[in-house]
């Protein structure tokens, strides 16, 4: 593969990520990879709902005194949001236009740090309240569950700054084009989670 | 099976075809995002109402199982040709999923 | 990279397999360390025989026995079995289906790599202050009792080369579904690919759960939290879930592609189209299938109910019904065949009958109220052996004897593999046979010692007298290899003359990039139909003489692990108060990890090529 080929947005194949070997390789294997990630965050959705509000006898805390809607939502919002930005940013991958996919891709990271700046916020505030890690098993479970989604975040938010600045001087080409496009699935993925989280842990959380 | 790249210039029509129908595909990318934004806020909401959890719970999850489809098949390109084998894996991940969750939740008992 | 012939000295030799991203080194990578494990856990399993040969033994002390117990099952599945399996499938996968190498070489090597330095560190454990004592279930509230850092090993280790393992199972799912030439059809793949496929997703989704057990296990010990400790609302029945969940599939894992090299063999030797294929596919994933319904039989006697009991119960019955579908198909390919029995078609041969003992044991088990009595007793020893050993260990034997022309293109012996197999096989039978009785009469399983008088005894000293017998095999396999390799003749293609597949089809020693042309697959047995039509090149080509793309070498998959390696230990002394040095370690370790995928990453690695000319002056696989 040429990486100095240079493309216009009419020789740029309609689907970039698929039209090398190594990119089929890669997509598929990143597909199956995910399937193997949905097998283990289900595992970890399990415990939680096995050790959900289970602790030292008289604990105080509940996923009823604990959680609060209104910050849930904000960052289901934001992480949401997030989602659609990095589909715009693959919308203009696959036209070829590099500046406005870098620029939608900055969009998404500044979303995902709104995120996870509001999870550490709200990490900070339980083990204020004294719901530690250690505390009982409900918090073990409680943070491995949605710790493991914010580390999936920082994966995520680091990928993408990773490959901004590593292509920023050089554009678009068909050696990148896949590494971008399971970027944006990985974060597809990682808001896929959240649905689930902010529904089975924090709704159903709070109605007990 | 040669590594050579499938790619070849498109014609003006072709590439102006194309064109069209990603904008109209982006589009509706911006629909889908409207409706799981729709559907977030009903979901907080019903909880927020304080209606009967029996209620609420079956619907939340419902509206999750729906979010989460239209992010596959839309946001992640599920609808578009050549998925077969990621409908293939992700779907008995979600199989072996349940069957998990279905077990933790009723013989984890004690 | 030069394709022409140069003799290499002993370093460069060294560096070429550190380095190597190519699926027939990585396969010879895998046979060594799997076998030099192998080795390990059978001497642990001497040990534990010697003890038990005589009631009241104090050959080993009571803990002692309890590590070696431990280790012998732990290295048996981790580090043996499934590692000699992967030898196999990386020798034979690529060229059955016709590729010239796996998706992704580079992931191939980290792989291997993640898994010898995990299983390295697991081993480590023995000169360390102990190895694990908590039997290779390792269950929670025994687990987080056991004082030391035996089972901090455990965890970790086997975290650092269960990563290794999901990799090579995701490698191997891409490279079937991705790489095969044209014309091979999913229907049209040997069977040892269709088992490949299934137990590498079965990898995809068993593997997971254990990660995530091990890392409870992990926070439990090392960082205080609660997930299995009751007095803070955890609850240790769910590592007994977690771990079913990864180890009944993991049975499975490694007893499918068993049962695709002895359709491999039974094909070839009864000189005649495997039985009823597509029901043997069929059969194939009915087993992935289920396997993931089961995994609460292990668990009968926790206590779950009458009702999930007998849920788990039917759905392992039914795992008898594929299961025996493939033994009727292999009969029936044997039926009418023109039989060769050679030393792979006998140990084939001998795997039918034990491996249906120890089917019929475990449908025995299936059965809630009779597993009751049978729990925790040497009736189960008996039964996983007979279905491991008479199962996995004789396929893996067999396709030792098959594989080996493969790999190195010379033939193991068969006067002396056969004599290897009279001793393996009887000593095996006499070993577990009477592991049944012994179960009947109440023996307990994974205690070290017992009280003499209780009609016990004789059995016992049979069964050591057995594995005596197994030892002996091993040592003339080795022995075998020895010969051989000292003698260094070529096999030549085909060297079974009977061959069907496309591995068959290709020049000896294989040439690095596989296939000059891509072939062109015509059918089930491909090269069967080629040579039946008088064919003498054996391939149809699907593509003119061109240029080849090859990945190149890379010495990042053995830093990544090293890293993790180095890490491994600053994380399991961290607990130590006065182990100071830890964190630094943990974090030189990470950063060494780290360092070595970002050079990964900002490196491009598109590869080279082989160019038409000279592959035109090239007559066979010389490297």
């Amino acid at each position: 593969m040429d990486l100095n080929k240079k493309f216009t947005p009419q020789s740029w194949p309609a689907h970039p990520e698929n039209s090398t070997l190594e990119g089929k390789n890669k997509t598929l294997g990143f597909w199956i990879f995910l399937g193997g990630e949905t097998v283990l965050f289900a595992t970890l959705f399990a415990t939680f709902l096995a050790l959900k509000n289970k602790g030292p006898a008289g604990m105080e805390f509940s996923t009823q005194s604990l959680f609060e809607l209104p910050l849930a939502f904000i960052m289901t919002m934001l992480l949401l949001t997030s989602s659609l930005t990095s589909v715009y940013a693959m919308y203009h991958m696959k036209n070829y236009n590099f500046k406005a996919m870098q620029a939608w891709l900055i969009v998404t990271v500044l979303l995902g740090l709104g995120f996870l700046g509001l999870e550490i916020y709200e990490f900070y505030h339980y083990v204020h309240l004294g719901f530690t890690f250690t505390q009982s098993a409900f918090g073990s479970s409680f943070y491995t569950l949605v710790g493991t989604h914010g580390l999936h975040v920082i994966i995520g938010l680091a990928w993408f700054i990773l490959l901004m600045l590593r292509n920023s001087k050089r554009g678009l080409n068909l050696y990148n084009a896949p590494k971008y496009y399971l970027a944006s699935l990985y974060w597809h993925f990682i808001d896929v989670v959240w649905v689930f989280i902010f529904t089975v842990v924090y709704l159903m959380g709070v109605l007990g | 099976m040669s590594h050579d790249v499938e790619a070849r210039t498109r014609s003006k029509h072709e590439y102006e075809y194309a064109r069209k129908r990603a904008n109209q595909g982006m589009r509706n990318q911006v629909t889908v995002f409207a409706i799981m934004i729709f559907l977030t806020f009903i979901a907080f909401a019903a909880v927020q109402a304080g209606m009967s959890a029996y209620l609420v719970a079956p619907l939340i999850l419902l509206f999750a199982a729906v979010q989460v489809a239209l992010q596959l098949y839309y946001f992640m390109h599920w609808s578009e040709k050549g998925h077969g084998m990621a409908q293939f894996f992700m779907y008995s991940a979600a199989f072996i999923a349940f069957t998990m969750i279905l077990a933790f939740v009723t013989i984890i008992w004690w | 990279m030069s394709s022409t012939a140069k003799k290499k000295g002993f370093g460069a030799t060294i560096w070429d397999y550190l380095t190597t991203v190519d699926h027939k080194k990585i396969a010879i990578l895998y046979l060594i360390a799997g076998t030099f494990f192998f080795v390990v856990g059978g001497i642990e399993a001497m040990l534990i025989r010697i003890q038990l040969a005589k009631p009241d033994n104090d050959f080993v002390s009571a803990g002692l026995f309890n590590e070696i117990i431990t280790m012998h099952g732990t290295t048996m599945i981790f580090l043996a079995a499934m590692p000699l399996l992967f030898a196999f499938m990386n020798a034979a996968v690529p060229l059955q289906i016709g590729a010239r190498d796996v998706a992704f070489p580079f992931l191939n090597s980290l792989g291997f790599w993640l898994f010898l330095f995990g299983g390295i560190f697991l081993n480590l454990s023995w000169f360390l202050g102990g190895a694990p004592d908590a039997g290779w279930t390792s269950y929670a509230s025994l687990s987080l009792a056991s004082p030391g850092h035996g089972i901090d090993f455990y965890a970790l280790g086997l975290q650092i080369s269960g990563a290794g393992t999901l990799i090579a199972g995701i490698n191997f799912l891409v490279t079937i579904i991705n790489m095969r030439a044209p014309g091979m059809t999913y229907m049209r793949m040997p069977l040892f690919t269709w088992t490949t496929f299934v137990a590498s997703a079965l990898i995809l989704f068993a593997f997971p759960p254990l990660t995530v057990g091990l890392f409870f296990m992990i926070f439990d010990r090392m960082f205080d939290a609660n997930f299995f400790d009751h007095i803070n609302g955890g609850n240790t029945v769910i590592w007994e879930h977690l771990f079913w969940i990864f180890g009944h599939p993991e049975v499975y894992i490694l007893v499918l592609p068993a049962f695709g090299l002895f359709s491999e063999i039974f094909a070839t030797f009864a000189r005649k189209r495997l039985f009823g294929y597509s029901s043997m596919v069929f059969a194939t994933i009915l087993i992935g299938f289920l396997g993931f319904m089961v995994w609460a039989h292990h668990m009968f006697t926790v206590g779950l109910g009458p009702t999930a009991n007998a849920i788990f119960a039917v759905a392992t019955m039914a795992i008898a019904v594929p299961t025996g579908m493939k033994v009727f198909n292999w009969l029936l390919t044997i039926w009418g065949g023109n039989i060769k029995v050679t030393t792979p078609m006998l140990y084939a041969l001998g795997f039918i009958p034990s491996f249906v003992a120890g089917g019929v044991t475990g449908v025995m088990q299936a059965s809630a109220p009779l597993d009751y009595q049978l729990h925790d007793s040497y009736f189960i020893v008996a039964h996983f052996h007979y279905v491991i050993v008479g199962g996995i260990v004789l396929a893996l034997f067999a396709s030792a004897h098959y594989y080996w022309p493969l790999m190195f293109n010379q033939m193991l012996n068969e006067t002396l593999g056969k004599i290897t197999f009279v001793f393996f096989f009887i000593g095996f039978h006499c070993t577990f046979f009477v592991q049944h009785f012994l179960g009947l009469m109440g023996m307990p399983r994974r205690v070290f010692t017992f009280m003499g008088g209780q009609g016990w005894d004789q059995f016992n000293l049979i069964s050591t007298v057995g594995a005596f017998l197994m030892a002996i095999g091993v040592i003339l396999l080795v022995v075998n290899v020895i010969i051989t390799a000292i003698k260094n003749e070529p096999a030549g293609r085909d060297p079974w003359k009977d061959g069907r597949t496309l591995e068959w089809a290709i020049p000896q020693p294989v040439p690095y990039y596989n296939f000059k042309q891509t072939p062109l697959v015509r059918g089930l047995d491909t090269f069967w139909i080629e040579k039946m039509e008088g064919n003498k090149e054996g391939m149809t080509y699907a593509e003119p003489i061109s240029d080849i793309h090859m990945p190149n070498n890379s010495f990042i998959p053995f830093m990544i692990s090293l890293g993790l390696f180095v890490a491994a230990f600053g994380a399991l002394y961290h607990q130590d108060t006065d182990k100071t040095w830890s964190i630094p370690v943990l974090i030189i370790g990470l950063a060494i990890t780290f360092a070595s995928m970002i050079t990964r990453s900002l490196k491009d690695d598109l590869g080279y090529h082989i160019h038409k000319e000279e592959l035109m002056n090239e007559k066979g696989g010389k490297h």
